[in-house]
């Protein structure tokens, strides 16, 4: 496994993961908050949830720049995951809600006791997930379970290109609609949100904050250095030789049905457990995270930060994130306009996104075109970026 | 890149100030309305009403010698950005206070926030109850002063079946809750209620307004409406084309104000009726001040006092509504309690908040312990011109978040 890395790349892993797990934590800690190296608990929980962005986007990067599939609804994947974490959280809320019942808030005023008075007004699916052990393996099992049925099915019948990315997305607005429905009872619009605490922990308290984040931080990481293997593998090699010319690679004799599948299933999950750390990090979950523009928007970062390569859409989703978290606040009224404007110059002028630039800095240097690449297998960039930072 | 130029440079004149002369000392005070995405069109309003509010109090000499000075931010719409930007608020700005949120979802996501770093939220807008948080004052009117008080009015009108329509909300969960609730206690039978909801963006409703057009055979129905914005376009065109009307069967609508009619054809919704604590059509000195003040600075929006750009007002067209009134009458409170506490002290001003009066709009208003206002509720009946014309009032009507006080003390 450790062969699939470069030299460069390592150092940068290592580097990164010395300063998610131990400079940033520790200078939230142990400096004072009037310094100027101090980091607030809010910054590490909104980091947190750039971290978790990017393993999204990592999971839509798997399909869409290895292997040739633009899903637009892996965000249904992504709030699934949260769903089932965020059910374990709703029921340790206890009896510290509004209405101080033993029963989530929601369920009381939906008058759920009428509906399951044998569970005392929890439904019956709701049961298992006081169990933090049950509910973290159905952040796993839950969105690949859809994303098997649905991806046979698609696959099955070679759906393929923008026929595959409608039905994705009709599959995430769907979800989206049934979620929204009060007697889904999943909370409805509301979602679940209000959470208290988590194995124990106090959610509120800077030190749980601060070991969310530590979490993010594992994960992304993890993530990453699993996407790097397997594409390095002769099953990566096999994806994106599929991405490239499936009909060649069908009549090989590899059956694409069964390899796309199986990918689109691991991107799910990836999506998922990025989605379940999400959902303790900013504290809330509803529908509208299934609506499919934020689908799209994940799709964006991808594209701004370079597809086909796995540190691209680290960067796309951590600097679209956090551009965003300012320019919301610093231009509250242009900001829109700022985004837009640079989605039209990336798709314009940076075909390949920001891990695209020196190579096409090169190619300018030189003055004349070079033939278009094979996925990059490594940039030696700034892999270390997102926890750099 | 210019702007954060000259931004950088309005900083380093504003500290060079504060280490020089106590020169024009500002209080910051957040604005938590999204300015886009699909409560842009609602929420910009509310904004727009602040902005003008603070320049009305900072002529008037400001807060405890303080200009107010607003930091306005984009939450865009999006449930997990409104709990980052109330964090942003609180822990980077320092914001005294915050005015914000629209949607029941908003306020229950930033709640934690608002909870965890002692924080002070001002909400505005119609909604369920339910909730009772130290840190949030809800200048907004609860069920008991929306959905009963149009009730008992339609009761005494000889109305004897209801039917209640809604998307599928909390909010409109929760008042029909209620208002079935209401409706035993008055001696409805359960065969004269019906409870719908339609889900979210449902646009088809002739199988609904067939129903009703059954349901209202005798001319004793009415139709209470907790449907959402869009919806309420093909349900009215629906409700048009089988021969109902406001006459064999009106439709009372909680969610309609005057600011929505600048996007939903009035002429539709003409002779119906809706419910609120205030309506721009009030005659009295107060309103007349605040509606023409406010069309007149949208005009040319400026913030006295304070080194502040407007921008992104429109100046056509424009409105007053009760989540208006109900905005600014939440700064008035503010600025008269942190007057009385001599200080901006979340703690201290949550105190002297208690028991404040202000004489609004749309009547003299008080704040109570339970964080909700003593108001009045006026029934209008909507006009083509997306005005309403005031039928009914009720005055003095206490705002009770949960509905079982309510509903046992009748």
């Amino acid at each position: 496994m450790l062969r699939s890395f470069s030299r460069t790349e390592a150092w940068l892993l290592l580097l990164a993961a010395v300063v998610g797990f131990g400079v940033l934590p520790a200078l939230n800690t142990f400096v004072s908050p009037d310094s100027f190296f101090h980091v607030s608990t809010f910054s590490l929980s909104i980091w947190g949830k750039y971290l978790c962005y990017a393993v999204l986007a990592l999971g839509v990067n798997l399909l869409w720049g290895y292997t040739g599939l633009l899903s637009l609804g892996q965000c249904l994947f992504f709030s699934l995951g949260g769903y089932c974490l965020g059910m374990y959280l709703m029921l340790m809320i206890g009896n510290l809600g509004q209405y101080k019942a033993d029963i989530p808030d929601f369920m009381v005023f939906l008058e759920f006791p009428k509906r399951f008075p044998e569970t005392g007004g929890l439904p019956p699916h709701w049961i298992p997930f006081r169990n933090f052990w049950f509910a973290a393996a159905a952040v796993i099992w839950v969105p690949a379970l859809v994303a098997l049925s649905f991806g046979y099915l698609a696959f099955r019948s070679r759906i393929k290109g923008v026929y595959f990315s409608i039905l994705s997305q009709a599959l995430t607005y769907a979800a989206s609609l049934m979620f929204f429905r009060n007697d889904f009872t999943f909370g409805g619009n509301n979602g679940l949100t209000d959470f208290k605490f988590i194995l124990g922990y106090d959610l509120n308290s800077p030190s749980t904050k601060r070991a969310l984040f530590i979490c993010a931080v594992a994960l992304l990481l993890g993530v990453y250095m699993f996407c790097r293997w397997l594409t390095s593998t002769k099953f990566g090699l096999i994806q994106r030789a599929i991405r490239d010319s499936e009909n060649r690679v069908l009549f090989s004799g590899y059956a694409t049905a069964q390899f796309k599948l199986f990918v689109f299933v691991l991107a799910a999950v990836i999506c998922a457990l990025g989605g379940a750390l999400f959902v303790p990090l900013v504290g809330i979950i509803n529908p509208s995270e299934m609506a499919p523009d934020k689908s799209l928007e994940a799709v964006v970062w991808c594209a701004v930060g370079g597809r086909g390569a796995l540190v691209g859409p680290v960067l796309g989703a951590i600097g679209v994130n956090s551009l965003k978290s300012y320019a919301t606040h610093a231009f509250a009224e242009q900001w829109p306009y700022i985004l837009g404007a640079l989605f039209v110059f990336v798709t314009l002028f940076m075909p390949k996104g920001i891990v695209g630039l020196p190579e096409q800095w090169r190619t300018f240097r030189r003055g004349k075109k070079t033939k278009p690449e094979d996925a990059p297998t490594s940039t030696p960039s700034t892999a270390a970026k997102p926890a750099a930072e | 890149m210019k702007k954060s130029f000259r931004s950088l440079l309005t900083a380093a004149a504003g500290l060079a100030i504060a280490w020089g002369v106590h020169a024009a000392e500002t209080v910051k005070v957040g604005v938590l309305h999204s300015l886009s995405g699909t409560m842009a069109i609602s929420e910009t309003s509310l904004k727009d009403v602040l902005l003008f509010t603070f320049d009305e109090i900072n002529k008037a000499g400001g807060v405890n010698g303080k200009m107010i000075e607003p930091v306005v931010v984009d939450p865009a719409s999006n449930w997990p950005l409104f709990a980052e930007k109330a964090e942003q608020l609180l822990v980077k700005d320092k914001v005294a206070v915050v005015f914000g949120c629209w949607t029941s979802v908003s306020r229950k996501s930033v709640l934690p926030v608002f909870e965890r770093l002692n924080g002070l939220l001002f909400y505005p807008v119609q909604y369920e109850g339910e909730e009772l948080s130290k840190n949030i004052f809800y200048t907004a009117e609860a069920v008991n002063q929306q959905a009963l008080p149009a009730v008992d009015y339609m009761l005494a009108e000889g109305k004897t079946k209801f039917y209640l329509l809604g998307s599928d909300y909390v909010y409109p969960r929760t008042t029909n809750k209620i208002l079935k609730q209401y409706l035993k206690l008055k001696g409805i039978p359960d065969s004269d209620i019906v409870e719908i909801y339609t889900p979210f963006g449902h646009t088809d409703y002739q199988t609904i307004v067939a129903d009703i057009k059954k349901f209202s055979a005798g001319g004793k129905a009415t139709v209470i409406s907790t449907l959402n914005g869009d919806t309420n376009v093909p349900f009215f065109k629906e409700f048009a084309n089988a021969g109902l009307t406001s006459e064999n069967c009106p439709v009372v609508s909680f969610s309609i104000s005057e600011d929505e009619f600048r996007g939903l054809p009035a002429k539709e919704l003409a002779g119906h009726l809706g419910c609120w604590t205030y309506f721009m059509s009030l005659k009295n000195p107060e309103n007349s001040k605040f509606v023409s003040d406010f069309l007149g600075w949208v005009k040319a929006p400026v913030l006295t006092g304070v080194d502040y750009k407007v921008t992104g007002v429109d100046s056509k067209g424009r409105v007053t509504c009760s989540p208006m009134n109900l905005s600014r009458l939440g700064v008035y409170l503010w600025a008269q309690a942190a007057t009385k506490a001599g200080s901006f002290d979340v703690d201290k001003v949550r105190e002297a908040l208690i028991g404040q009066k202000f004489k609004g709009p749309g009547g003299e208003v008080t704040m109570q312990p339970n964080h909700h206002l003593i108001n009045n509720v006026y029934i209008g009946e909507t006009l083509p011109t997306g005005q309403f014309k005031v039928i009914k009032s009720f005055t003095g009507v206490k705002g009770e978040p949960f509905s079982e006080k309510f509903l046992t003390a009748k």
